[in-house]
């Protein structure tokens, strides 16, 4: 601080002027200190940190279509039906079960609703309560959807559907995504 | 004989002064509650870092038995828990401590606010302690997913949901918090590193910046 008065005091007093701007030695010191110091926390930093963010910027892996039931079984009325998919969770395989309400409707076209309910999570049934007949229940706080998944109370969106896919008289499921029927 | 040790040291390293320093303050009178017995409210901020003190103890010790990972970590809090002498009371003390350092926190906050204490000077000091209120609350999350039962999974994926629903960041938030897309292994890991290593660290230079600004700043007066 002193020395810096100490230059005003040069610049506006008698003293001659000095022609170039010069670097006093504490700022000179504070600059290299500061700089050396940025660099050794800096450059570690940059490798840990997108050691951190690696989830983020890794491709996502396509979902792969799964053999889930035969075109017959599936009517007008939702059925589970139970599927296990491969998942990849870092060092971790696993073929976790997943359950899908699968009808159709009446053009005759098959679609498939996840049973994860949109409030938190707990998992909806067809007819699951005799006050809502015809439709998706939650046991958990009551939220309730229409076949084509709407939610009606409670759930702030509709259930999600599966990407479906018809081949040789086979239903096929694929990647989850959000309700495009309502 | 504890004597001795002590001043062979002092002769060498001079350090009566240090600690001289730090222990010699005045407890004001209106702080003080063997003056005016309503003054205990001063003593929540002590009780909340006493509470911390155990929660890092408590939690120092626990990580010897438990394993960060899907398959074990179940297991080894139920082993620790019901196997090892004294389990039930090491665990209980991080489990119950968990959440009444969050009451003593909220309760010394109201005291600080009703007292008007965070006014100037002290108003970097308010805004270190909401930061420390972060970084418990953060402790609090993931510590909660750690023992990995069906209350810990699905409180996690919860709370990732709601961290989901930021404008525009959400989703990256979740996949960071997660280190993937689903709650699984990854976010096991990260939770634990985050629990044990980068929050207790942000917490303990946060709690020395909050305890230098009130012995550089003094205990405010009274009402
Ligand atoms: C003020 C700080 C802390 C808070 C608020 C906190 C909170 C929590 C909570 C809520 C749990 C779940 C407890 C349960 O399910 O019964 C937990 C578990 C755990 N914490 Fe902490 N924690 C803190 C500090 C620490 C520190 C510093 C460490 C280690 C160095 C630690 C290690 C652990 C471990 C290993 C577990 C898993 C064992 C278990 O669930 O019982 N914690 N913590
Ligand atoms: S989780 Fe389904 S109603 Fe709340």
């Amino acid at each position: 601080m002193r020395e810096e008065h100490n230059q005003e005091a040069q610049e506006s007093g008698q003293l001659p002027k000095k022609s170039r701007r010069e670097m006093s030695r504490r700022q000179f010191l504070s600059y290299t200190l500061g700089g050396t110091g940025a660099f050794m926390v800096g450059v570690p930093l940059i490798f840990n940190l997108r050691f951190a963010v690696d989830p983020l910027l890794q491709k996502k892996q396509g979902t792969d279509y799964v053999k889930v039931a035969k075109v017959e079984e599936i009517s007008e009325v939702p059925q589970a039906f139970k599927f296990t998919v491969h998942q990849v969770d870092g060092w971790y395989e696993s073929e976790p079960t997943m359950e899908a309400w699968i009808s159709s409707d009446q053009e005759g076209n098959i679609f498939a609703l996840s049973p994860v309910c949109k409030h938190l999570g707990c998992t909806v049934n067809w007819n699951g309560s005799g006050d809502y007949p015809e439709q998706y229940f939650c046991p958990c706080h009551g939220a309730h959807y229409t076949k084509d998944g709407e939610a009606l109370a409670i759930a702030p969106a509709p259930l999600d559907q599966y990407e479906v896919k018809v081949e040789n008289g086979w239903v096929y499921l694929g990647a989850i995504h959000a309700n495009e029927r309502v | 004989m504890l004597k001795s040790v002590y001043n062979w040291i002092d002769e060498r390293l001079d350090i009566t002064p240090m600690w001289r320093d730090v222990a010699d303050h005045e407890v004001p009178e209106h702080v003080n509650p063997a003056h005016h017995f309503s003054a205990f409210v001063y003593c929540f901020g002590g009780l909340t870092f006493f509470i911390t003190v155990i929660q890092i103890l408590s939690g120092m010790f626990l990580t010897m038995y438990f394993v960060p990972d899907i398959i074990n970590a179940y297991k080894s809090v139920d082993y620790l828990q019901h196997k090892v002498a004294f389990g039930v009371i090491v665990r209980g003390m991080h489990h119950w401590g968990a959440s009444l350092v969050i009451v003593m926190m909220f309760l010394h906050t109201l005291r600080v606010f009703f007292t008007g204490s965070y006014k100037a000077p002290r108003e970097m000091n308010w805004i270190v302690g909401m930061l420390i209120f972060f970084v418990m609350l953060g402790l609090g999350f993931t510590g909660y997913l750690l023992p990995w039962d069906n209350k810990a999974y699905y409180a996690t994926k919860v709370g990732i949901q709601i961290a989901a629903s930021v404008p525009y960041a959400g989703e990256y938030i979740a996949i960071f918090l997660q280190g993937g897309d689903i709650v699984g292994a990854q976010t096991l890991t990260r939770f634990f590193a985050l629990h044990v290593f980068f929050l207790p660290g942000a917490l303990l230079a946060l709690l020395g910046a909050h305890f230098f600004m009130i012995r550089k700043q003094g205990i405010s007066g009274p009402l």
